[in-house]
């Protein structure tokens, strides 16, 4: 791991037109290979400061001041697999033309890369054969297709904006498996957005807290947890709840 | 993240907002009842306004252009045309207003009691409203008014058979959403009778909205009134009415066309001002509620 | 919430799939049912006799009795009704026309085709120009183009279709000269000149709503987050927006397009009588001047048949489009 940051976010501040600050001056950067974790509750911004990495903002809402620095390009996984996917196209064929735009083939190869690719996440061989559209597949199986469509632009971040909240907690689990299996194989960068500090520990070497469009605080995933600085990272870490104790073991994603 | 909100659809709750700053905040409204109120005055002074008789002949005066003596010149028989086109507002607005009371009514009531009881109720009401819905407007309006006997008492009957559908299909709509909701079902917990809540908890909540489809409505109804008269099974001559007057001055069309032409300008600018009250008034009850 | 299953769910030919489109069937034949009768009483609730406004006030007794007799109104009122439903099924008729004394199908059937094609040259005009309208409007939302466009059906709303039609034949035809005043020109390709102005009365008078629902629409697909994600994974704007955006507008520009077929004939019936053309429209206006009742109720069923058969074509086409309606289980 080299110490040369591959995405920087500099007095970052998103506003709405009716002068209403959304995102307020927010600052962090990323390393080559590293995953960091944005926490904070609903309305907290988070998402907003992805789509302003990701360079897409929402209608209505501007980037009032700062700079997002980023030396590789950048793709992102959706929360509502289902919403993410174009319901009247079959979704190998919405893969195939992401792999045809981002990756200039032919039309053909992009096809046989778009197929690989769907193999790889686990996806039924029967897509080969069949044409499948997104409401056929189950909400696993979409956000699949979502992280394979945003593999295809072959990110050197992957921007993950809650990607779990919509599913079955099964399903979860093995979504998260993926992506950390996939991070260890390609060693892209990663922001996950999260309320669930739960899975952000486990995922993030580090984490950066936000309320009401700030920071208020960030650092190693470890230190931070044991010595949260802020009443609200408590009562983050509270909102978790933890299993019943059974045989001794608590709650582990690894 | 949510993305800016789509505002085509029309607002859901509210109560009609009473202040007058709230209509001046509201530019559609206030244009709207500008263009209205013009239009109301001139129809109720009209007699005090202008020396003529709307039905009088003058064939010594007849197919004159505009001039200081007649405004919009003459027609085919020597009638003053701005004289006859507000008489004409006057026949035709009072028309259009009785006309949508009845269906109003109806209307309101079927959608809320087929969306509020569901079930057969609502089955049933709705085979009865896909039945109307598969005769084209104008078909049945056409029929039913040659049937009932042209004139005005025709016009009546028609609506009064097919103008409630609109508001029965769009409260219906919104009936069954409040059906589901939590007031709706704490209301019937307590043990309040079905009618109660149907007039006292939900008609505050569904009239709105109505009011605002009641405005476009007007719209389709002036239009239906103007095209009836102009195909000569609505208002007889020679009271006064702008379908008619549109289709006495067809055969002048290319030596003075205004005859045909401005009394269609009447519909549109009736139009225009009835879209921007129920424009504004979906506003002030959107931002209201 | 969503239910995940860990298979792929059946496609169509599963059991459920096809439930929408029984159900779609026995409504549609119910509606019909009750249009049926619907014509059936449409000739008594003439207030008075029939017959009499038929004959006019002074005709003899013995006339009277005869034209009862024509009308069928001689019969109790359920052997009128299983006579007419009995000639309805086995001919599709609705009787002789009274001044005619053809069947009422043939007429109709000999003034159909003129009418047909207008609504035809009339709805693929009205969608076309709709929406070219709605995609400059959703894609400029909120600037000056669509502030223009959004103004048409507040403006237009107050056009009688008939006066719109008077207006450009004044203007194209009178001024102009570009098209015949009215009537329909020799051959095909007179037929399809003269047809030109009163299509586009037709049109003009659907554009406002179309545009309306439309643009709605697309700003709904516009601004749902597939969009977002195609344009995250670099797809180029205008592939998005003719492939997908257009594509998940089409299915409900179709289902709008059913509702207005009703308006679409409604409008058409009254833009003939302002051109002068021998179509249905012009059948139905003879026929109430004649007092023409079996010809008035058989327009009447032909046209509510129209509505409700195409209105059932494009549900069952639409759901048949809609990947969404086969593969929920």
């Amino acid at each position: 791991m080299t110490i040369q940051p591959v995405l920087e976010l500099e007095e970052l501040t998103l506003a709405a037109p009716s002068t209403e600050i959304l995102v307020n001056s927010i600052s962090f950067s990323l390393e080559r290979g590293e995953s960091l974790g944005l926490v904070g509750e609903s309305g907290s911004g988070k998402s907003l400061t992805l789509r302003a990495i990701l360079g897409l903002l929402p209608r209505g809402v501007e980037q009032t001041g700062g700079v997002v620095r980023s030396k590789v390009s950048s793709a992102m996984v959706f929360q509502d697999p289902r919403g993410a996917l174009d319901p009247l196209c079959p979704v190998v064929k919405q893969l195939t033309e992401v792999v045809y735009y981002r990756q200039r083939t032919s039309l053909k190869a992009a096809r046989r890369i778009a197929l690989e690719l769907l193999e790889r996440l686990g996806l039924p061989a029967s897509l080969k054969t069949k044409d499948r559209y997104p409401g056929q597949l189950s909400g696993g199986q979409c956000q699949r297709v979502v992280i394979a469509l945003a593999l295809a632009c072959k990110p050197g971040i992957l921007l993950c904006d809650e990607p779990t909240t919509a599913l079955d907690v099964t399903v979860q689990r093995q979504i998260i498996d993926t992506i950390t299996s996939l991070q260890q194989e390609l060693g892209f960068a990663m922001v996950f957005v999260t309320h669930n500090l739960a899975i952000a520990a486990n995922l993030c070497s580090r984490l950066v807290v936000m309320k009401q469009g700030r920071i208020i605080e960030q650092g190693e995933t470890h230190s931070l947890l044991r010595h949260p600085a802020e009443a609200y990272t408590q009562m983050l870490m509270d909102s978790v709840l933890p299993l019943p104790e059974l045989e001794g073991g608590g709650v582990s994603w690894k | 993240m949510n993305t800016t909100q789509i505002d085509t659809t029309l607002p859901d709750l509210g109560k009609p907002a009473s202040g007058l700053r709230r209509v001046l905040n509201t530019p559609s409204l206030l244009i709207g009842i500008i263009m209205f109120t013009i239009l109301i005055l001139l129809a109720i002074f009209i007699p005090y306004l202008s020396p003529y008789n709307p039905t009088e002949q003058n064939l010594s005066a007849f197919l004159q252009p505009p001039s200081a003596a007649h405004w919009l010149g003459t027609d085919q028989l020597g009638r003053d045309l701005f004289t006859r086109l507000i008489y004409a507002a006057r026949t035709d607005l009072t028309i259009m207003v009785l006309a949508e009371i009845i269906p109003f009514c109806t209307g309101v009531m079927l959608g809320m009691i087929s969306g509020y009881y569901g079930k057969w109720t609502d089955r049933i009401i709705a085979l009865v409203t896909d039945t109307f819905i598969a005769f084209p407007f104008y078909l049945i309006v056409i029929i039913v008014a040659f049937a009932s006997g042209a004139g005005e008492r025709g016009i009546y009957i028609t609506f009064i058979l097919v103008g409630w559908i609109v508001f029965a299909r769009v409260v219906r709509g919104l009936s069954a959403s409040f059906r589901k909701q939590e007031w709706i079902a704490s209301a019937q917990t307590l043990g309040l009778p079905g009618h109660r809540i149907l007039l006292r908890h939900l008609l505050p909540n569904v009239l709105p909205q109505a009011v605002v489809v009641l405005m476009t409505d007007m719209i389709g109804l002036l239009v239906a009134i103007v095209t009836l008269g102009y195909l000569g099974i609505g208002i007889a001559p020679p009271t006064p009415d702008w379908g008619t007057m549109i289709a006495d001055g067809q055969p002048f069309i290319t030596t003075a066309w205004w005859l045909s032409a401005v009394p269609g300008f009447a519909v549109v600018y009736t139009g225009i001002a009835l879209s921007l009250l129920g424009d504004g008034l979906a506003d002030i009850w959107r931002r209201k509620g | 919430m969503m239910k995940s299953k860990l298979t792929l769910s059946g496609a169509a030919g599963n059991n459920g799939s096809y439930k929408w489109l029984a159900l779609a069937l026995v409504r549609a034949l119910l509606v019909i049912l009750c249009v049926m009768t619907a014509v059936f009483f449409l000739i008594r609730i003439v207030p008075g006799d029939p017959a009499k406004m038929i004959l006019g006030e002074y005709s003899t007794p013995e006339a009277l009795k005869n034209m009862h007799h024509t009308l069928g109104l001689d019969l109790s009122l359920w052997d009128q009704f299983t006579r007419f439903v009995k000639l309805l099924f086995t001919q599709g008729d609705t009787g002789n026309s009274i001044i005619a004394g053809t069947s009422t199908r043939e007429l109709i059937a000999e003034r159909a085709p003129v009418t047909l094609l207008l609504i035809v040259i009339a709805s693929v005009l009205a969608i076309i120009v709709a929406l070219l309208l709605a995609t400059v409007a959703a894609t400029h939302k909120d600037k000056l183009l669509d502030h223009l466009i959004r103004i048409i059906p507040a403006v237009t709303l107050g056009m009688p279709v008939f006066w719109v039609g008077i207006l450009f034949i004044l203007f194209f035809s009178v001024r102009l000269g570009w098209f015949p005043v009215g009537g329909i020109g020799e051959g095909w390709s007179g037929t399809l000149h003269s047809l030109v102005l009163p299509a586009v009365t037709i049109a003009f008078s659907q554009i406002p709503t179309l545009v309306r629902s439309l643009r709605a629409q697309m700003l709904e697909v516009l601004e749902s987050e597939f969009v977002v994600t195609l344009h995250a994974a670099g797809i180029p704007s205008r592939v998005i927006l003719f492939k997908h955006v257009l594509r998940n507008s089409a299915l409900p520009t179709l289902m709008l397009l059913g509702v207005n077929v009703s308006y679409l004939i409604g409008g058409t019936l009254v833009v003939e009588q302002v051109f002068g053309i021998k179509g249905i429209g012009s059948l139905l206006f003879t026929s109430i001047s004649n007092r023409d009742f079996p010809v008035i109720q058989g327009i009447a069923l032909y046209c509510a048949l129209a509505v409700v058969i195409i209105s059932l074509l494009i549900e069952i086409i639409s759901g048949w489009l809609d990947p969404r309606t086969k593969g929920k289980s």
